[in-house]
């Protein structure tokens, strides 16, 4: 009997050892490439988060214009997708945090070092991306201009990264890969040309 | 199982009636266009925060909304990211495809409908600030809410502007070229 307990405890030590390290590029791939038919076979739903920026506009101050009049509450689904998101989010940095910091390139690590980012513990930059940085005027910049932009451009692009890139793609749609190409020159735009000098700041 | 006796095929009418305008600016803009014709509790629901709860899994242990690994993709220097959207799309595409080929219904017993989506200007100008402002916060829509839920609090600041920014876009939207 007590074999068995200490195989079945050192397998389960195995097994948690292998969920905390950082997942494989591969792993997180075929999860996201199921998504698209695990939503389809639940419910005729499509995969797309940047809607729920729309439902929320909908939901809490349609203020009369059209694009908000609309019956948001047939779109709840997804906000329970990412309910569900930030529990899994919680879980992977607590149950199966990964006890040692993000590993960075050496290049970006170089690049990084001279805007005076050394701290890799987080998902973010905590020196870029914290509640002081927010009162800085790169901080402010970043934190807010961002997210503008990322909540502006997906719904004028009718769709993000998961709505176009993944579930666009897949459904072979090719205006989704003219976003996903316009996607992808944005950001190049952004990381290599503006954001030196954002962070410069 | 009487739930699933509501459901019928739509008749022609009611195809001709999907067709107004309000399914055409729906098909435009969100990516859910397809309506149920079931009424369920709202609780039938929490199957999709279940799979959302894998999705943030994999969000956060992939590293897939740190802002390391968005810079490193836009500036060529791992192959992690593009390993991932590329097996998503790639999976995707093959299970859309047995979808339509083998015309598998959902779990209702509804079919599964696709709708083939219109060219506009939008999503290249669009496109390209929903790029500018990826890069800049290292995560899209999904990966704010992880983000978030990985401690980094200070990014509900960040969802808050994307919804301002959507409703901005809401407003402005007859008079911006699409």
């Amino acid at each position: 009997m007590i074999k068995v307990t200490t195989f079945v405890d050192n397998y389960q030590t195995i097994n948690m050892e292998l969920l905390s390290k950082p997942w494989p590029w591969w792993v997180a791939g075929i999860i996201i490439g199921l998504i698209v038919p695990a939503l389809l076979i639940l419910g005729n739903k499509h995969f797309g988060l940047s809607a729920n920026l729309r439902h929320a506009c909908a939901a809490c101050f349609p203020a009369n214009v059209k694009f908000f009049k609309y019956e948001w509450r047939k779109e709840v689904w997804n906000f329970f997708f990412v309910g569900g998101i930030i529990v899994g989010a919680i879980i992977a940095t607590t149950v199966l945090a990964n006890p040692e910091p993000v590993k960075v390139v050496p290049e970006l690590a170089a690049e990084l070092q001279t805007y005076g980012i050394t701290d890799y513990s987080g998902m973010v930059p905590n020196q870029l991306i914290s509640w002081e940085s927010l009162f800085s005027l790169r901080g402010f910049i970043m934190l807010v201009l961002g997210g503008f932009l990322v909540g502006f451009g997906s719904r004028y692009a009718g769709g993000c990264t998961s709505g176009h890139s993944i579930m666009g793609l897949s459904d072979l749609q090719w205006p989704s890969l003219i976003a996903t190409i316009f996607f992808m020159v944005g950001g190049f735009i952004m990381a290599n040309l503006i954001l030196p000098h954002i962070l410069m700041l | 199982m009487s739930n699933v006796k509501e459901f019928h095929s739509p008749s022609a009418e009611e195809i001709a009636a999907a067709t107004n305008a309000e399914f055409d600016t729906r098909l435009l803009d969100t990516m859910c266009v397809n309506e149920s014709q079931l009424k369920h509790p709202w609780w039938y629901n929490l199957k999709y925060a279940a799979v959302g709860l894998v999705f943030g899994l994999a969000f956060v242990k992939a590293e897939i909304v740190s802002w390391f690994r968005i810079q490193e993709m836009f500036r060529l220097q791992s192959f992690h990211m593009y390993g991932i959207i590329g097996t998503g799309v790639v999976l995707g595409a093959i299970s859309v495809w047995l979808i339509k080929r083998y015309k598998v219904k959902t779990i209702y017993g509804e079919q599964i409908e696709f709708h083939n989506k219109k060219f506009n200007r939008g999503q290249i100008f669009g496109g390209t600030i929903f790029g500018l402002g990826w890069a800049m916060t290292g995560a899209c829509p999904g990966p704010l809410f992880a983000q978030i839920g990985s401690g980094a609090f200070v990014i509900g600041v960040t969802l808050l502007s994307a919804i301002a920014g959507t409703w901005v876009y809401g407003y402005f939207r007859e008079r911006l070229p699409h």
